[in-house]
């Protein structure tokens, strides 16, 4: 009973973390994308333009929610509802922290520790295809369902890279499981240092799947109007774009556990030692959200400076390009834990 | 093939990069605002002459030289105890300009004779509603007051050939 009541906290506390961060992304990236070109982004709703997601939000209730007459009507309300479901459900089995001893109990701050958590991350990836995949089909226009195949292909092409990078981390820490990954890369032993071929292939991989630029054809509003998301308004579309900026937290997220050391620091043990084991829990999850913060204003970063893919080249450096250096990664990993390590 | 582009791609973003640090060029409207030429076309006013009479005959020539048809009037006849109110005998009863359709260009103030129409250099603000747009004499003849009325000395050294 204890152990529901307390998984269900951090549900809950993590649910709303996860919404009001994907809330603020949206009001970060059009402020980060204001300051990148020379000019100052919302700034009068509330000072500095924090209540501006408040408002947006508030545009999207407000609008007209229609279905088109010759749709699919019930693929056409399912498909942001997946889309918004994987993207909320990876954050179950991400290690937030070590633990918090709180009423003589030793609270874990991750919800539920699997043995198979990055399994259990890439499989919601997977699904998350169908998300935009449905959304286009559904909506019974030749545009979106071109958006919405280019989307998907990109993301089932750069699903094996990734998959194939994240295969070396797991040779080396020998389990799948998210805790265990996070718990090795003590202090400064951050998996980037010994993986950065794979850091690179991941965060490349990264960006296709989230659909973030510079691989974002399935959405840019030159080419294709909005491509699987034309026809959709009011809330349908701000689940799509919502579902959109939570991909991105979880990727970024993924990229601070697996490369970046998760919730260490150098001097954690410093720390530990002289603040006690709750100070160092909470430092710990300061220091995993700046870095998921530090990565989230990465990928914006690199939206604003990179021109988009082209189809064929995208597929090109997916297939051809990406998918031999993650097995030569493999491989270099593999035969320096046979013969030097070990 | 990846590689050759990596390190173009990082000299791009810190190029990026530096822009966080340089000054952003917008101008904060309504705090800041830039300066309008003399001759700046903004929202039009109805002249009144020194003694405070209405100058507009109701003529119609400024509504035949619109070119978007905005300008419509209602001409009437002075009576005799209106003398200091109207300058001539014919004034304009009603006088519309529906702001939406006007393009700003200025021809009808080139067109009155009796230098009674100008556009001056204040913004039309905005509305709600577009029948709120059609802007009567209330609006559109400057104050009987000698402190309010609008400085259009600029304008009339162009048109006054």
């Amino acid at each position: 009973m204890d152990l529901i009541l307390e998984k269900s906290i951090l549900i809950i506390v993590i649910f709303s973390i996860t919404l009001v961060i994907a809330m603020y992304s949206t009001y970060m990236e059009r402020k980060v994308a204001a300051f990148l070109q020379d000019r100052i982004g919302p700034d009068r709703a509330g000072p500095f333009g924090i209540l501006q997601p408040l408002a947006d939000g508030g545009k999207m209730f407000f609008k007209e929610d229609f279905i088109p007459a010759k749709s699919e009507r019930w693929l056409f309300i399912l498909g942001p509802g997946i889309a918004m479901l994987t993207a909320l459900m990876t954050s179950a089995v991400i290690p937030w922290g070590t633990s918090i001893e709180m009423f003589g109990r030793n609270i874990s701050l991750q919800v539920a520790d699997i043995n198979i958590g990055i399994l259990y991350v890439m499989g919601f990836l997977s699904i998350g295809v169908y998300g935009i995949m449905v959304g286009g089909w559904a909506s019974n226009n030749k545009y979106s369902l071109m958006g919405a195949i280019r989307a998907s292909s990109q993301m089932i092409s750069y699903e094996l890279a990734m998959g194939l990078s994240i295969i070396a981390i797991v040779m080396m820490n020998e389990s799948l499981s998210l805790s265990v990954i996070a718990e090795k890369q003590d202090s400064w032993h951050w998996n980037v240092l010994y993986q950065p071929l794979g850091f690179l292939i991941f965060i490349v991989c990264a960006f296709a799947e989230t659909n973030r630029a510079p691989f974002d054809l399935a959405e840019c509003d030159s080419e294709l109007i909005g491509g699987y998301h034309t026809e959709y308004s009011s809330m349908k579309l701000g689940f799509y774009l919502f579902a959109e900026y939570i991909n991105m937290f979880i990727s970024a997220t993924m990229i601070s556990t697996l490369y970046f050391g998760s919730y260490n620091f150098p001097g954690m043990h410093w720390v530990g030692d002289h603040l006690g084991h709750n100070w160092l829990a909470i430092i710990e999850v300061a220091v995993l959200f700046s870095k998921i913060i530090f990565f989230i204003f990465f990928f914006m970063w690199v939206r604003w400076t990179l021109p988009r893919f082209r189809y064929d080249q995208l597929m090109h450096l997916g297939w051809k390009v990406l998918i031999p250096l993650a097995i030569i990664n493999m491989l270099i990993t593999g035969g320096w834990m046979t013969y030097v390590w070990k | 093939m990846e590689r050759l582009y990596l390190p173009a791609i990082i000299k791009g973003m810190f190029i990026t990069f530096s822009h966080l640090f340089k000054k952003a060029a917008t101008v904060k409207y309504p705090e800041q605002k830039r300066p309008f030429a003399p001759v700046y076309r903004g929202m039009h006013v109805l002249k009144r002459d020194e003694m405070g009479r209405e100058n507009c005959t109701a003529c119609g020539l400024c509504a035949v030289a619109c070119p978007a048809e905005a300008i419509t009037m209602v001409a009437a006849e002075r009576k005799p105890g209106e003398e200091m109110k109207f300058r001539e005998e014919k004034y304009a009863a009603v006088y519309e300009i529906n702001m939406l359709r006007c393009i700003f260009c200025g021809l009808c103030e080139e067109a009155c004779p009796k230098e009674a129409i100008f556009l001056t250099d204040r913004i039309t603000p905005t509305e709600y509603n577009r029948e709120n747009f059609i802007y009567g004499k209330d609006k559109l003849v400057e104050p009987l007051a000698l402190e309010q009325r609008i400085d259009v000395t600029k304008r009339q050294q162009y048109t006054r050939d």
